[in-house]
């Protein structure tokens, strides 16, 4: 009995070691913070979704179309499974994609950033066009026709997402180095004898490395919206796989008989996720920039 | 003379006494005006002089009740022309703004509203407190804009197409627009280069000549020396000395003021320029006694202990032990 | 004025390498990257002939270069090519059949967007610092993390299907449509009077527009409140206080230069509002060009589909085109 309350403040303590140094005391920082809860209890349903799912979410677990109940918190769909293990098991690709995206992207759009800023001239006036006309593209829509030429899968869904937010991440860091190179400190590396590529690796990049976080992030809750879409649209995955937006377009055609339960729950999670990483960019954007807010 | 003086007393447009404005922070309260008195007589060119942060535009910014949150006027009263502006109405003090006491910026650059016209501008501000149709209001635009040396035509101009010095004479138009007794120009020439800067005071020279009282805020001694009938030292919220302009130069009282003075370069005479050591205090956390004494070559035993009174020497206030 | 002409005449030229560019994409996409566009639509049950016989249909079977080249001269010319299923109409007069179900869409989704942006943004503003601000930041945080489908199901479910007050798909009531003017029902039916059709057509848009609306409203609710305070600390608010100017007239002066900006975002926001109304029409049952797209690539129709993506380039070109007029015409610092 004693026992029980130490544990909870010793978990206090720790989530205040972990945070504390790494988040400045400032206006954002309980947005970062509740942003944090959200994403880590996602990432840890994904992971341990062998251990808590209650059924395997493609078998049959009760009576199709059952309300929520104790055995199934969530309620069944049209075909008997539990709605809570497929939700809980839905997190697994839409991280996967979202994620294994944001590597693609950053890993072409920031170099790419980086030099087309920093060297500047015509190079940079071609590749900021065609990144701007990317950008100006509905989003959406271009991924549907990378996936749509490709093919229906999680890595054609993971190729047509990279695509999509190179342009963000292109536009940040070129934005950033074209500041950062007139500042005097870039300045005296040079006068020093740096060479680009070390004042790029050295001086440049380290100081993106805020601005990135924010602006991948927001990116992330981004491409959460734009996979969920995918999915729904059927361009991810296919019947049995439990992914939140497929399950969400499987609700559709039960919604106008009342069964509500089978879209509210695995949509509510794709906001839930989208809306945690949303937080910890729009928290970190005001922590780390607190002059624009307050 | 007894007369004389009789009338001046009777002709004070303005009579501030013991006026204080605080700043609430999270640290503390700022004192920014503490407790100033003064008066301004018709037709007076009253300049007030004091280091950024003494709380002269606070003092400004107080008499058109123009103090935003965390700032409040605490205590006093502003009697303008024989009405206290403290205890006016919202309404009521919307009229005195610009019709009564016209105001002039420091920054003519960004005192403007970028999206309107110069005319519309002046049309907007007539139209406010005058039932005048906008043909009637926008020939009048041009005539003001004439009387501060611009062409009339200017009314169709966007702020961004005037220069600095164009854009404060447009200011200064919008300010005597409604014709108001009392002009404050707060920092009027600071954004300004010199040559811009000796047009706007002849201009606000020109506005006393035809019969209005100005108050010129500024940091400059030397300017408010050479145009203002009396001046008006500031320090760390207080007046520290007042008086006629003539004899506060020829004679300064306060060790303030003689600091100031000594710190103005001089082409004429070649003497030393003396910058006056120590900063201005935190007015958070003031020093006791007077709030000067850190920084004064002169001060005593009782400067650090209790509050220096205001003293009447020759004519002139000063406060500070010395006279005691 | 004069100026105002040339900046647009800029403006108009600047924007044929955007169109240039996008349409480059939009071939890049279909006919470069790896994978052949034919087969993956096709699936891969179809006999070898057939598949060269669509290739061939399709131009696919000539050079690169060349097809690049004709594709350009194509679009230019508004040749999007045939539909290849059915009737083989020309791809453009399918798309005019759907493009204005989209537009309607898109421009009630787009007001209702700047309007709630607007009203929650200066409320925020006005009031900062207070509870409402803290509850509008959380608004649009919300608002701008939600799963459109999964929104738009929601309203549904509750208008739809427990008050019953509302419909869940379609345009418009069937049989009362208006007459055909301009195939946007709400203008046709009040050019032509016909308020049965208006109110109908109104009712079915309400909810579409609204999931819509409510979703792109978040980013306006931010920008407009940041921009507002940043504005109300100017000098010339203080300005126009000091020379008494009713409270009311500065806060409209305040809001049109926070409005700025905003325009700016309008630009980009129009681009997510297209890829929103995709997501919004598939939900709705709402027959636009998102539903034609995808409609046409489940019929693995390549012509419409190619077409479908290079119109929607084309609309977004055009959108950029008049969002900088507009730029143009409110702040007098770029026009002259």
């Amino acid at each position: 009995m004693a026992e029980k309350p130490k544990a909870n403040v010793e978990v206090k303590n720790l989530a205040t070691r972990i945070f504390k140094p790494i988040i400045p005391e400032a206006e954002g920082r309980n947005m970062v913070i509740a942003g944090l809860i959200i994403v880590i209890t996602i990432l840890l349903m994904a992971v341990l979704a062998d251990v808590i799912a209650p059924y395997n979410p493609t078998k049959f677990a009760g009576k199709p179309l059952s309300p929520p109940s104790l055995q199934n918190p969530m309620g069944t769909d049209n075909l008997g499974r539990d709605i809570l293990s497929r939700v809980i098991f839905g997190s697994r690709i839409v991280l996967v994609v979202v994620f294994s995206a944001a590597m693609v992207s950053m890993s072409i759009g920031v170099p790419i950033g980086l030099i087309s800023g920093y060297f500047g001239g015509k190079l940079d006036r071609a590749i900021s066009m065609v990144m701007d006309s990317m950008y100006a593209f509905p989003s959406l829509i271009l991924a549907i026709a990378i996936a749509a030429v490709l093919g229906p899968s999680v890595v054609n869904a993971v190729v047509a997402i990279s695509v999509v937010y190179v342009p963000t991440y292109f536009r940040m860091v070129r934005g950033q180095t074209l500041s950062l190179k007139s500042r005097l400190f870039v300045e005296a590396a040079r006068a020093a004898g740096a060479g680009n590529t070390r004042i790029m690796s050295k001086y440049i990049f380290p100081n993106l490395v805020t601005t990135a976080i924010v602006v991948f992030s927001l990116s992330i809750a981004d491409a959460i919206l734009t996979e969920a879409g995918l999915s729904f649209l059927g361009f991810i995955v296919t019947a049995p796989t439990p992914d939140w937006g497929f399950d969400l377009s499987s609700g559709r055609p039960y919604l106008p008989s009342g069964y509500w339960w089978m879209i509210t729950f695995p949509g509510f999670m794709v906001m839930l996720l989208a809306l945690g990483f949303a937080l910890i960019g729009e928290g970190l954007s005001e922590v780390y920039a607190p002059g624009r807010e307050r | 003379m007894m007369v004389a003086e009789s009338l001046a007393s009777n002709n004070k447009v303005l009579k501030i006494r013991n006026l204080s404005t605080h700043y609430f922070s999270r640290r503390g309260v700022l004192k920014a005006v503490d407790r100033v008195s003064m008066d301004l007589r018709k037709q007076e060119f009253i300049g007030i002089v004091g280091e950024s942060g003494c709380g002269k535009s606070t003092l400004a910014f107080s008499i058109m009740r123009l103090i935003q949150p965390p700032g409040k006027i605490v205590e006093g009263e502003i009697l303008f022309n024989g009405k206290d502006l403290l205890k006016l109405k919202d309404e009521e003090m919307r009229r005195v703004r610009g019709k009564e006491i016209g105001m002039v910026f420091q920054d003519p650059m960004t005192s403007l509203d970028p999206l309107e016209k110069i005319g519309d501008q002046i049309v907007e501000t007539i139209q406010m407190h005058e039932d005048v149709d906008k043909k009637e209001a926008l020939e009048k635009a041009m005539k003001l804009l004439e009387s501060v040396g611009l062409p009339g035509d200017r009314v169709n101009y966007y702020p961004h197409q005037l220069s600095g010095g164009q854009r404060q004479r447009v200011m200064i138009a919008l300010a005597i627009a409604l014709n108001p007794t009392l002009l404050i120009a707060d920092e009027p020439t600071t954004a300004l280069d010199v040559i811009v800067q000796e047009k706007i005071m002849e201009i606000l020279e020109k506005m006393k000549r035809e019969g209005r009282s100005i108050i010129l805020i500024t940091h400059d001694f030397s300017l408010a020396a050479e145009k203002s009938d009396r001046i008006l030292i500031m320090y760390a919220g207080w007046i520290v000395e007042m008086g006629d302009s003539m004899k506060l130069v020829a004679e300064p009282l306060h060790p303030y003021t003689k600091g100031l003075i000594e710190s103005v370069p001089d082409i004429w005479l070649a003497r030393k320029i003396k910058t006056m050591p120590g900063f201005p205090p935190d007015l958070i956390n003031p020093p006791p006694g007077c709030k000067f004494h850190p920084r004064c070559p002169k001060a005593k035993e009782i400067c650090k202990r209790e509050e220096p009174p205001l003293i009447e020497v020759n004519g002139r206030l000063v406060k500070c032990w010395l006279y005691e | 004025m004069a100026s105002l002409k040339a900046y647009i005449a800029t403006r108009a030229l600047l924007v044929i390498p955007t169109v240039i560019i996008l349409l480059t994409l939009v071939f890049f996409i279909l006919r470069i990257l790896p994978g052949d566009p034919i087969a993956s639509m096709v699936g891969q049950k179809v006999p070898p002939e057939v598949l060269e016989r669509l290739r061939e249909e399709a131009g696919l079977n000539k050079p690169i270069y060349i097809q690049y080249f004709e594709y350009l001269f194509n679009i230019i010319h508004g040749n999007f090519g045939r539909s290849m299923i059915w009737g083989k109409r020309p791809v453009i007069a399918e798309i005019m059949d759907r493009f204005p179900a989209t537009l309607e869409l898109t421009i009630f989704g787009f007001i209702l967007s700047v309007l709630i942006g607007v009203f929650t943004g200066s409320i925020a503003a006005f009031k900062r610092n207070s509870k409402l601000d803290a509850s509008m930041r959380i608004y649009s945080i919300i608002a701008y993390s939600l799963f459109i489908p999964w929104f738009g199901m929601v309203l549904q479910m509750i208008f739809g299907v427990y008050l019953k007050i509302l419909p869940i798909a379609g345009r418009i009531t069937p049989g009362v449509e208006p007459e055909r003017i301009t195939t946007l029902y709400v203008l046709d039916s009040i050019l032509t009077l016909n308020f049965q059709a208006l109110s109908s057509s109104l009712i079915h848009l309400f909810l579409p527009s609204l999931t819509l609306g409510i979703v792109l409203s978040g980013a306006y609710t931010r920008l407009v409140r940041n921009n507002l305070i940043d504005i109300l600390s100017q000098d010339f608010i203080t300005a126009y206080r000091a020379r008494g100017v009713k409270d009311r007239k500065i806060a409209l002066h305040a809001m049109k230069n926070a409005f700025i900006p905003v325009i700016t975002l309008m630009g980009l926001q129009f681009a997510i509002l297209l890829a929103g109304a995709v997501l919004t029409e598939t939900t709705f049952s709402w027959p636009g060009m998102g539903t034609f797209l995808l409609e046409r690539i489940q019929y693995r129709d390549y012509n419409s589909v190619q077409g479908a993506i290079v119109f929607y380039a084309l609309f977004v070109a055009l959108i950029s085109l008049i969002v900088d007029v507009i730029y143009a015409l409110i702040d007098p610092r770029v026009r002259y």
